[in-house]
């Protein structure tokens, strides 16, 4: 395997990561201030892709579906932080997982019933189509270093809006000890709203940006999700900095597992072999990782005990 | 007084006895004609969650059908299998054993056909397959209950074989999710194909990112691309390889390239070849009435899923139009007759109920705002699958 390939595949295990680090930062926000599990998140990444190709459609603009998509989930979170999750906060995960499940079966039966059964059309916009030349003659898709910056880009708000604001205080004061900042004034219902909001945009903003080059379907956010609890749990429940190097761990190791394993097993096995058994490998190569992680540090990397 | 009742009620019984007697002996025709009122079909195919378009396909064309023949003795049940082995089998036992259904039809997965198609057999029943039609079924396990009016598996990926060879690649890169249908589709490319492979890969079921496969193509030096990846897998890949900027020549089954996914693919997709037993620009009157009267009835072109559950509809009307589902035999060579109007123009089935077939190499083309499919060539003629010959059952 030639070292530009290697570069490449690291870029796109990159843009994999940071991908999934938008899903998780969201989820792992929302576990840590309010203690609650959404499930539903992945509803939220679908519901962002949705209005994306909608938006999209509807005014030729991607940036405008981008926008749609980020206000849409926004609104939808809140909407259902008020009206379901609320109601969730002092109940067990049991409860939790249960009320959230049903949220997915609504969402995505209520998206066919507006949206149909087929798959949406979305385009990348057309100034980052196609591809750029990178140091070293790397041919790689605009749109993934898009992405890349972007998700990077998020990450770096994020971590100024938790660590240098007013509300990033009352957040980090909310996972500390929620009763204590409710007994000192805090509004701590409109911080949780805020906060699911905020998580809900990021899943929504991950959807939209997905959409484009993947398929905009029904059910499309379960598996994304799954992936994103690897994450959290890998990271550390509740750290944005643990869903950071989560992700990006988890996007390099199944990216780069994908392409190496059957080139290994390659140099010992007959070749068709090797690809069956490499890929069947590689597909367990993050819960491995998760296994590996949880056996030296059972809180993830960046968990409080 | 008991026994006096009991004596009438004796009598009564000899008589209805008596009377059932004389029915049987010289009102035959009158029963049968009776119970030819009712052959009850079950629909089981997926209709919520992921790859409901695909079911919801095959009900609509299925019933398009049922609805045009206009036929009261015959009656469909509909439920959704939610593309889940386990809930396929309790729907269809459901309807084995409450709706008394004589036939199972319209599951689009082939683990789920898996699941139900010999299980029905083994209850006397017919199963006759809208789309999945694994080896399994096709061979040493082919069954006299058991017809696929659809393809075996196998067809498309042979035909895209022939095509690679026809079109003069000499070194193609082959990708399909790792999964039987997907081993499946590999072994069947490669059995018609000539050339040398640049790469083979077998990536996840259900992935839907492929940045490191394509990086994988560009540097193999391939010349020709053949995939399998259906549903929402294809729409995925198309869209990232267009974006990749590699220009190669790719060719795949059907499965990616049908009237639902082609619009969210959109622009990636044109230009590409692939290859099916049907589109809707095949020349024949069943053919152009079907694409029409479906257009009219739901709004949008048929898929492949629609003309094949369409077929696979006519065919049951046109047996039982020829024969009492009570006497199985006859209806069963009724069925293996197939003497109805095909959307596929001619159409017949080998020994082992799959059909024999042409396969055509279709373009991916833009009518107006609308992307659809145009044939281009015939690839394969009168093709039929490899495991016929493993089969017992004869013509």
């Amino acid at each position: 395997m030639s070292i530009i390939l290697l570069i490449e595949q690291i870029l796109n295990g990159l843009q994999f990561g940071v991908m999934l680090f938008l899903m998780a930062a969201g989820l792992t926000l929302i576990f840590g201030v309010m203690g609650l599990i959404n499930l539903a998140h992945g509803s939220l990444y679908m519901i962002g892709a949705f209005a994306a190709a909608a938006g999209a459609a509807a005014t030729g603009s991607f940036v405008l579906g981008l926008i749609a998509a980020l206000t849409s989930a926004a609104l939808f979170g809140a909407l259902i932080e008020l009206t379901v999750i609320r109601r969730l906060y002092a109940r067990d995960h049991l409860d939790q997982v249960l009320a959230t499940f049903a949220l997915i079966l609504i969402f995505s039966e209520a998206t066919r019933w507006v949206f149909g059964s087929f798959p949406l059309f979305l385009d990348t916009p057309a100034f980052l189509s196609g591809t750029v030349t990178l140091p070293g003659g790397i041919l790689y898709s605009k749109y993934r270093l898009a992405i890349i910056l972007i998700g990077l880009a998020v990450a770096v708000g994020l971590f100024l809006l938790i660590s240098k604001t007013r509300v990033g205080m009352r957040i980090r004061a909310g996972e500390n000890d929620r009763e204590m900042i409710g007994a000192l004034g805090v509004d701590i219902s409109v911080l949780y709203t805020m906060v699911f909001a905020l998580g809900a945009a990021l899943a929504g903003l991950s959807g939209a940006l997905v959409g484009a080059i993947q398929s905009v379907e029904v059910g499309m956010g379960e598996p994304v999700l799954i992936l994103a609890f690897v994450v959290i749990v890998i990271g550390g429940i509740g750290s944005i900095k643990g869903a950071l190097a989560g992700a990006i761990l988890v996007g390099l190791t199944d990216t780069l597992g994908r392409t190496l394993l059957p080139v290994l097993f390659a140099s010992f096995m007959d070749p068709s072999a090797a690809t069956t058994v490499g890929s069947a490998l590689a597909s367990m190569l993050i819960y491995i990782l998760m296994a590996g992680v949880l056996l030296f540090k059972p809180t993830g990397l960046f968990g409080s005990a | 007084m008991r026994r006096s009742n009991w004596e009438i009620m004796m009598t009564m019984k000899f008589t209805a006895l008596a009377a059932a007697a004389l029915a049987m002996t010289f009102g035959n025709a009158a029963l049968a004609d009776a119970h030819s009122g009712k052959v009850k079909i079950g629909l089981i195919t997926t209709l919520t969650g992921g790859g409901a378009a695909l079911g919801v396909d095959t009900r609509d064309g299925f019933m398009l059908a049922i609805d045009q023949a206009a036929n009261d003795a015959v009656e469909v049940v509909v439920e959704d299998d939610q593309r889940k082995p386990d809930v396929a089998v309790q729907v269809a036992d459901k309807m084995i054993q409450s709706d008394k259904v004589d036939i199972l039809t319209g599951i689009v997965w082939s683990n789920l056909a898996l699941a139900v198609a010999p299980a029905a057999n083994a209850q006397g029943k017919f199963y006759i397959s809208t789309n999945a039609a694994p080896a399994q079924l096709a061979g040493k396990g082919c069954n006299k209950d058991y017809f696929a009016v659809s393809y075996q598996n196998d067809n498309m990926h042979e035909a895209a074989g022939a095509h690679a060879t026809a079109s003069g690649y000499t070194n193609a890169f082959i990708l399909a999710p790792n999964y039987p249908a997907g081993q499946d589709s590999l072994t069947g490319f490669k059995r018609l194909y000539e050339g040398e492979l640049a790469g083979e890969l077998y990536t996840k079921l259900g992935q839907t990112d492929y940045a490191a496969e394509i990086a994988q193509i560009r540097a193999s030096g391939a010349d020709s691309i053949f995939f399998f990846l259906p549903g929402g897998m294809g729409i995925s890949f198309l869209k990232q390889y267009a974006d990749s900027g590699i220009e190669l020549p790719v060719i795949g089954p059907s499965f990616s390239f049908d009237q639902g996914i082609l619009q969210a693919v959109g622009d990636a997709a044109l230009g590409i070849h692939n290859t099916s037993q049907w589109n809707k620009d095949i020349d024949n009157p069943t053919n152009k009435a079907f694409v029409e009267t479906f257009q009219e009835a739901y709004d949008r072109l048929p898929t492949l899923y629609a003309a094949q559950a369409f077929d696979t509809a006519n065919l049951i009307l046109a047996a039982a139009g020829q024969a009492d589902i009570a006497d199985r035999d006859a209806f069963r060579a009724a069925l293996k007759a197939a003497d109805f109007n095909s959307v596929r123009g001619k159409f017949r089935f080998g020994n082992n109920q799959h059909p024999i077939q042409d396969i055509y190499v279709r373009e991916v083309i833009k009518e107006g705002d609308v992307y659809t499919n145009k044939i281009i060539s015939t690839i394969l003629t009168d093709h039929q699958d490899v495991y016929a010959a493993d089969c017992g059952l004869s013509d």
